[in-house]
């Protein structure tokens, strides 16, 4: 299984967002790196927008994302209440 | 009254298609071929534009709200880092070269991937790539932008970055990085986006950016880091794009394997090439380091080239052809490149210098294969050589890669003694290469690279004449201010001098 | 440790990158000037493009407009990519909050049925006009020549997305999707729109750069956005009960109010420039926007019937009384 990645800013935003990636991705490691937290999963790693809304108490629009945004690798799949990366092989 | 009833809800793709797909049409009063001449020629099939699959589904409305955002940020940042002395926060200022290579290289290749995109977001003729690349063309600019206010800041106190405008067209080593952009502008739709949307954002900025803002974050650099971070949520989009360029191209028809392998071939050998500085940056230049080239490389190189590799074997494509020329370099670039830079600084508008003691402990550590065997060695000569008062100075010009446009210091894929040399007459010239991969992709495509610019005969034209001193004024190079050894460098006195002040009562 | 840099007092070295010293003296320089002049590659540009390779990368001679120097073409509104989106950021809260204020006292039912089919059958087809606009706007951006003048056309083609989508959720508002095919159907089919359409083809067959920028901003816009959203939306339809509509149309009038200062710029250097500048400026304007009001015409008429020759009379008066204030006798 190949692995995929989503790195994001290190600040008070994105605390919420990484538990959130935490509780939907059990087996994700996380890694804290100065100013910058990556994540990587084996195969492919969610992140729903339910969850984060529970984390943060308030609605949360999944395109906020972009705002903290660093890189990720693997395919994108896009709705409304998800955003799912994943290599295919 | 019928009206009333409600309406559907439409779900993010559907109202992404709704606003942007079903804007176009199918033209009549001219024919698509003169609506959009440049589609053809590369001889990429493309028969339904409409299974393109948008990468990320921004509303302008909503573009507008999260880079709004993104930029407020980042000049609080830039502002208070000016108004504050930010620059005494570094760890030293001998990091600032891999800022001014940065700026004198690289940004203008972020302007250059804002007019390459622009031209592609209008030739293809399809809404879903054009808004994509659109998107991708003014993120490009706010890129160069954004590099470089915050470099102004640098610019007012330190040497180096006065002249970056004026570099990037004529010293020697930017043409490097500017080459490889004008090969991308100068090719077709498709290739620039297999060369910049695939090759170089997809496969290789994460080892720039990231390991960079990085090495930003370590050493004290919250003006860099910010760009740098900041940029980089734009490339998410932009590697999100690269990836889906790719698989449209290759799910449209068989013919086109054979046309995008030989770029994604050339595009990887071209940009690993370019990103090699880098190396450089992450061994030497950072007096604080965050991980060597060698670990990057694991990281963003082996472990996610080689996932995205395995994905896209289901298309047929191989890794590229230089992918294991590649692997073997990874632990001599760096020390080849640095001992090139330090030889010839009195050229360059940066400083180079002699690792210390310490550093090269570090380097041994990290490259335990290869620096005690290959490099220390040159280093400590080096080292005797400084101390006799006779630094090493290289004038005989750099015979430079005919391709790349770096000088030809490499050494053989399986030889690290022998530097690596390769020659090809065309039409009664000889050109030279640093590697198999520079000559590959010259005698693929020779009418176009025998066009480049190369720098170093530009030496013996006018208004050079072979002068090393009427170089330097029309290069903009302050002799002695902004080239040299670190260790003699104003830089140096004035960082330490400013330090002074900050951190005693004198 | 813990110092406080903020109490060191230094001296910098200089104020500005060089280039910006020659062009505004020696002192620091603003964030406009740093993040436009002189980034384009200017000299020993490496290969021909294999696409034209009768041209270089970069070529002022893509257009029949000769400037000395292009960055002469300076954008009043300052604008570099940071200024840009703040003020389109706050504008899309403004229309933000006008498209929930009109869906949340569902003002878009309350619309007489004539009204709401009128400003469907008007407003909807423009959507496809401003994607072509928006095309136009990044051809000029990909091939212009110098920054200050190509750097406005990527956020002009990007707002005229913007309108375009704007368009869409107005349509999707006061109708449904099947207001938006049948928009499509006329835009396609409906003689009425086939001289627009024709006009915006026209001018993406148009590969000089200059050119295409007074067919497109000029001409067209120029008459255009008068037209539709003052003219029609703000007046005719607002009389009639549909202020509700000039409540989501508000960004485009604001935005024309705003655009047409830095093309107005535009137009005027370049028409002062030389005889040569002003003599092909003045001819295009000429032949583009007598071909722009025929071609909004027969769209005026559905919304105005009778009233639409005089409504374009006055339109192009206007028009005519702009370009004379740029430079140009029409």
């Amino acid at each position: 299984m190949s692995t995929v990645f989503i790195a994001l800013q290190a600040n008070e935003e994105t605390r919420p967002i990484i538990e959130a990636i935490e509780i939907d991705n059990p087996a994700a490691v996380v890694n804290r790196q100065p100013a910058m937290v990556k994540i990587d999963a084996e195969g492919s790693l969610v992140i729903r927008k339910a969850t984060i809304e529970e984390q943060l108490g308030r609605s949360f629009d999944l395109q906020e994302l972009h705002i903290n945004l660093i890189t990720l690798t693997g395919h994108v799949e896009e709705d409304d209440d998800s955003l799912t990366l994943s290599w295919n092989s | 009254m019928d009206m009333k009833v409600a309406k559907k809800k439409l779900g993010l793709k559907e109202k992404y298609r709704t606003m942007t797909r079903d804007l176009g049409w199918e033209p009549s009063y001219h024919s698509k071929d003169e609506l959009f001449p440049y589609v053809g020629y590369e001889g990429i099939k493309i028969h339904d534009w409409d299974k393109w699959e948008d990468p990320f589904r921004l509303t302008m409305d909503a573009y507008w709200k999260y880079q709004a955002e993104k930029e407020r940020k980042f000049y609080a940042i830039i502002d208070a880092h000016a108004q504050n002395n930010g620059h005494l926060n570094l760890t030293d200022a001998r990091y600032l070269s891999a800022l001014k290579i940065f700026l004198q290289a690289i940004s203008p290749g972020e302007y250059a991937a804002h007019r390459g995109f622009a031209r592609v977001g209008r030739e293809f003729p399809g809404v879903g790539p054009q808004v994509a690349c659109q998107m991708q063309a003014i993120d490009e600019i706010r890129h160069a932008q954004t590099q470089v206010h915050a470099m102004s800041n640098y610019n007012r106190y330190y040497n180096g970055f006065h002249a970056f405008a004026d570099q990037r067209d004529r010293i020697w080593y930017t043409s490097v990085a500017r080459s490889f952009f004008d090969d991308s502008m100068s090719a077709g739709p498709f290739e620039f986006m297999i060369a910049i949307g695939f090759s170089f954002e997809y496969v290789l900025t994460n080892l720039l950016f990231v390991p960079f803002m990085s090495g930003a974050a370590y050493n004290g650099d919250m003006a860099t880091v910010t760009f740098g971070f900041s940029a980089q949520s734009d490339e998410a989009r932009h590697m999100t794009l690269g990836l889906e360029v790719i698989k449209f191209i290759l799910e449209q028809d068989p013919d086109n394997l054979p046309i995008v392998q030989n770029w994604i071939d050339k595009w990887f050998w071209r940009g690993f090439r370019v990103l090699g500085l880098v190396s450089t940056m992450m061994d030497y230049m950072l007096p604080k380091r965050v991980m060597s080239w060698r670990e990057a490389w694991e990281i963003y190189g082996v472990e996610n080239g080689g996932a995205l590799f395995k994905d896209l074997a289901r298309y047929g494509i191989t890794p590229p052809k230089g992918w294991d020329d590649a692997g073997k370099a990874i632990d001599h670039m760096s020390h080849q490149f640095m001992l090139g830079l330090y030889q010839w600084s009195f050229g360059t508008a940066f400083h180079a210098w002699i690792p210390s003691d310490d550093d090269m402990r570090w380097l041994s550590a990290k490259y335990p294969d290869t620096f005690d065997t290959y490099y220390r060695p040159r280093w400590e000569h080096i080292k005797k050589m400084a101390a006799a008062g006779t630094p090493f100075k290289n004038y005989g010009l750099a015979k430079l890669c005919q391709t790349c446009q770096l000088p030809c210091v490499f050494t053989e894929p399986d030889d690290p003694t022998l530097t690596c040399h390769r020659e090809t007459d065309y039409k009664e010239h000889k050109y030279h290469f640093c590697s198999d991969g520079c000559q590959h992709v010259f005698e693929n495509e020779p009418e176009k690279y025998i066009q480049a610019w190369l720098p170093m005969p530009q030496l013996f034209q006018d208004p050079v004449n072979g002068d090393l001193g009427e170089w330097m004024k029309w290069v903009s190079l302050l002799d002695g201010k902004d080239n040299g050894d670190y260790a003699d460098s104003e830089d140096k006195k004035n960082f330490e001098v400013w330090r002074g002040l900050a951190t005693t009562n004198q | 440790m813990q110092i406080d840099l903020r109490t060191v007092a230094i001296e910098p070295q200089r104020q500005a990158f060089d280039h910006l010293v020659r062009r505004f003296g020696n002192k620091p320089a603003s964030r406009y000037q740093e993040g436009s002049y002189d980034i384009q590659a200017a000299e020993n540009l490496h290969y021909r493009p294999t696409w034209d390779p009768d041209h270089q990368l970069y070529d002022a001679s893509l257009t029949r407009i000769v400037m000395a120097d292009w960055y002469a073409l300076k954008d009043p509104r300052q604008f570099y990519y940071s200024t840009y989106t703040l003020t389109r950021a706050r504008q899309q809260e403004n229309a933000e909050a006008n498209f929930s204020f009109v869906e949340s006292r569902g003002l878009a039912d309350m619309l007489p049925e004539a009204l709401r089919a009128t400003t469907l059958a008007v407003l909807l087809p423009l959507r496809h006009a401003a994607w072509g606009a928006n095309q136009n706007n990044t051809f000029v951006c990909g091939y212009g020549y110098g920054v200050v003048f190509t750097q406005p056309c990527m956020y002009h083609a990007m707002d005229n997305l913007g309108i375009a989508q704007y368009l869409s959720r107005l349509g999707l508002l006061l109708g449904d999707t099947e207001a938006l095919d049948a928009a499509k159907r006329d835009w396609m089919d409906s003689p009425a729109w086939q001289p627009l359409r024709r006009y915006v083809e026209d001018c993406m067959a148009c590969r000089d750069p200059f050119e295409l920028f007074v067919a497109q901003n000029l001409a067209l816009d120029g008459l255009l956005y008068p037209l539709i959203y003052e003219r029609i939306v703000d007046q005719h339809l607002s009389v009639q009960g549909g202020s509700a509509v000039a409540m989501l149309t508000q960004f485009m009038s604001d935005w024309f109010d705003e655009t047409r200062k830095w093309i107005d710029a535009v137009i005027k250097v370049a028409a002062a420039e030389s005889d040569a500048n002003r003599a092909l400026l003045e001819g295009w304007t000429r032949h583009w926007s007598a071909r722009a009001a025929s071609a909004l015409l027969p769209v005026a008429e559905l919304a105005l019937g009778a009233q639409a020759d005089e409504a374009m009379a006055e339109q192009l008066a206007a028009f005519k009384a702009r370009a004379a204030k740029a430079g140009l006798t029409l």
